[in-house]
């Protein structure tokens, strides 16, 4: 047990939290309680009167099919970059385990693209699936696939996931490499002792211990994918075409900013906490107790 | 049930570091085989290679007559105990020893006896629904042991299984796993660094130093007649004493000069050896017959109950005596020590044994 800090002085605690205190509330309390305050207010676009409309601009928004659907297709995107991100993270990472000459020149690559900034990323995806002059494709239209990002929805959300699960990938081979690191050799050495093949050892030895750095990522990357991804659709799809690939984050964006009605794009913004909040606490309650920490 | 045969079986790691260098050994089938050795000198290396997880740069490694230098670990039917146990931590007792059989399409009645069966034989049947973090060290060892058991396979192999646990426990153990051996009567590969539980366990004692095999024979044999000097101070503790000789014209001396009383059996002598145990203390001076009388002066004794042994210079170099009980010398008292011709060892200048 650490010794009990004793402070004489009554004032000092404060003080020294106080940085961290101003932070947060300049930077989250602050914004939160305006967002709160004016999903209840109605704006005209110019903001030179408003009205305070209590809960009308949430049942505005809740009962808006362009609304519903943008749930839709948050939860799609979200879960799709999520499991692709993670899957081809962890396939990276038991491959890079195997490498012998270059392990760490090779690590060194993988982490890269972590370094690119979101709306280039999607740029460079933009261009190389751009269906007049993108390199891929090109490939694409060879291999017989009608690709066409602009104006078939599915395909623009699968560049979408694409772009932002590249993104992604490197962060969470960084920590699948650490994880599987961490398990000890002699466990899969008896393993294989004990008769289990490669696939087999992987599912039933690997792959349960690593349970924590899954859960970890899973969490990191479902926020990442609700929140940090606004800069991949705009710079790639702008959540079209039509509203195909409009998540909630993009829609608040949209509504606020280009729509300017700032009543219901606080509402949605309003409601994005809430999911993030409660999506936070499931995943924390119920899914860790499953998790193994060895 | 299998034998077990390395032929001038090699080890070259990528750097060039060459760990085993050619070590020949045939296991009979049921022997309890005992590698033993300082650390880094290959015993665990080879007993790896005989797992499979090491590559064998060359030499033959057979199990029951076929060579397996090709054939993985998950195919060679073999069983091994970790020095940290390897259990599963995210299985529970039950999964971890069922894990095995599971993997060979066992059916799941036939798992279920198996293992109630062993858990019942090593008393960890009211353990099988625990995790192994829920374990203490020496539950922990139990179902290792009980992983590897359970499997029924050619050949157990053992590194360094007793080294986490604490001294009384490993005795108690080390009991345990020479019953459950002779019982099951599977052929054993046991590594250790510790001399004492290579002398109690072993059927066949191997003592290895750097990467080659130094002697092979029966525990006693191996304590009684060490082939080298390498094997005299590493079997036995207190390790036997050695004193370097050197040749005056009349015959031996030792490093001080002093002429040794008594037959010298060989001229090629440069080194004598003989064991804490087999010298007789004179404390009078009254001359006792025997091959060497050596005049030494008592620098310590250590009573540790049953015996006591006496630390002494002498003119060849510190020397060790065993005597029962108490000894009757204190520090500083000057004191003859009398070995008898068949108790003394000679060594030539390569340090191999004469006889």
């Amino acid at each position: 047990m650490t010794p009990r800090v004793v402070f004489p002085n009554k004032i000092l605690p404060y003080l020294l939290v106080a940085p961290q205190l101003a932070i947060t509330l300049v930077f989250f309390y602050w914004p939160a309680g305006q967002a709160l305050y004016q999903s209840m207010l109605r704006e005209d676009p110019f903001g030179l009167k408003s009205r305070f409309i209590w809960f009308d601009n949430f049942r505005r928004v809740l009962a808006d099919p362009a609304y519903l659907n943008s749930i839709k297709v948050t939860v799609i995107f979200s879960i799709a970059t999520a499991v692709v991100a993670m899957g081809v993270a962890l396939l990276l990472a038991v491959m890079a385990e195997k490498v012998i000459r270059g392990k760490g020149f090779y690590r060194t690559l993988m982490i890269w693209p972590y370094a690119v900034a979101p709306a280039i990323a999607g740029m460079l995806f933009l261009f190389m699936f751009n269906p007049s002059i993108g390199t891929l494709a090109v490939l694409l239209r060879k291999a017989g696939v009608h690709w066409d990002p602009l104006l078939n929805g599915t395909h623009a959300m699968i560049l979408l996931v694409i772009a932002a699960a590249w993104k992604q990938i490197s962060y969470n081979f960084l920590f699948f490499v650490a994880g599987l690191q961490a398990i000890p050799k002699t466990l899969i050495e008896a393993a294989a002792i004990d008769g289990a093949g490669e696939t087999k050892r992987f599912w039933t030895i690997v792959f349960p211990l690593l349970a924590p750095t899954t859960f970890f990522l899973l969490v990191i990357n479902t926020v990442y994918a609700l929140f940090d991804t606004f800069g991949i659709v705009h710079a790639v799809t702008g959540g079209g075409p039509g509203k195909a690939t409009e998540t909630l984050v993009y829609k608040v964006y949209n509504d606020g900013f280009v729509n300017l009605m700032l009543g219901v794009s606080a509402a949605e913004s309003v409601i994005l906490m809430a999911i993030v909040i409660a999506l936070t606490a499931v995943q924390f309650r119920y899914i860790e107790r499953k998790v193994h920490y060895g | 049930m299998a034998t077990v045969d390395l032929k001038d079986v090699r080890k070259v790691y990528s750097g060039g570091v060459e760990a085993v260098k050619g070590v020949s050994i045939a296991i009979p089938d049921k022997a309890l085989c005992v590698l033993v050795g300082p650390s880094g000198c290959g015993k665990s290396t080879l007993l790896r290679m005989i797992a499979g997880l090491e590559t064998i740069t060359s030499g033959t490694c057979a199990i029951d007559g076929n060579v397996v230098n090709e054939v993985g670990p998950t195919e060679r039917d073999i069983a091994m105990v970790f020095q940290n146990y390897a259990l599963y931590p995210h299985m529970k007792v039950y999964d971890n020893m069922a894990y095995g059989l599971r993997n060979r399409g066992t059916p799941k009645a036939e798992i279920e006896r198996r293992v109630r069966e062993v858990a019942e034989t090593l008393e960890l049947a009211h353990l099988l629904d625990r995790r192994p973090r829920q374990l203490s060290g020496g539950q922990r060892q139990r179902v290792a042991m009980g992983r590897a058991i359970v499997r029924k396979p050619k050949v157990f192999l053992f590194d360094e299984p007793l080294s986490n646990l604490d001294a009384k426990l490993r005795g108690q153990m080390r009991v345990e796993i020479r019953n459950l051996q002779s019982k099951l009567g599977v052929t054993s590969v046991y590594v250790t660094h510790d001399q004492l539980e290579a002398m109690t366990l072993a059927d066949m004692l191997v003592v290895m130093n750097a990467g080659m095999v130094e002697q092979i024979g029966q525990p006693l044999d191996v304590y009684e007649r060490p082939a080298s000097i390498f094997v005299a101070s590493f079997i036995g503790a207190p390790p036997m004493n050695l004193l370097p000789l050197s040749e005056t014209g009349s015959g031996l001396a030792l490093a001080d000069g002093s002429a040794i009383a008594g037959s010298l059996p060989a001229s090629k002598a440069v080194t004598l050896g003989f064991r804490p145990e087999d010298v007789n203390v004179n404390y009078d001076g009254r001359a006792l017959p025997g091959a060497l009388t050596l005049p030494v002066t008592v620098d310590a004794v250590e009573p540790v109950g049953a015996e006591s042994f006496l630390h002494c210079a002498s003119g060849g170099g510190r020397v060790v005596a065993r005597v029962a009980g108490r000894a009757a010398a204190k520090p500083g008292d000057k004191i003859d020590l009398v070995a008898q011709a068949g108790k003394l060892h000679w060594f030539d200048g390569a340090g191999r044994r004469l006889e």
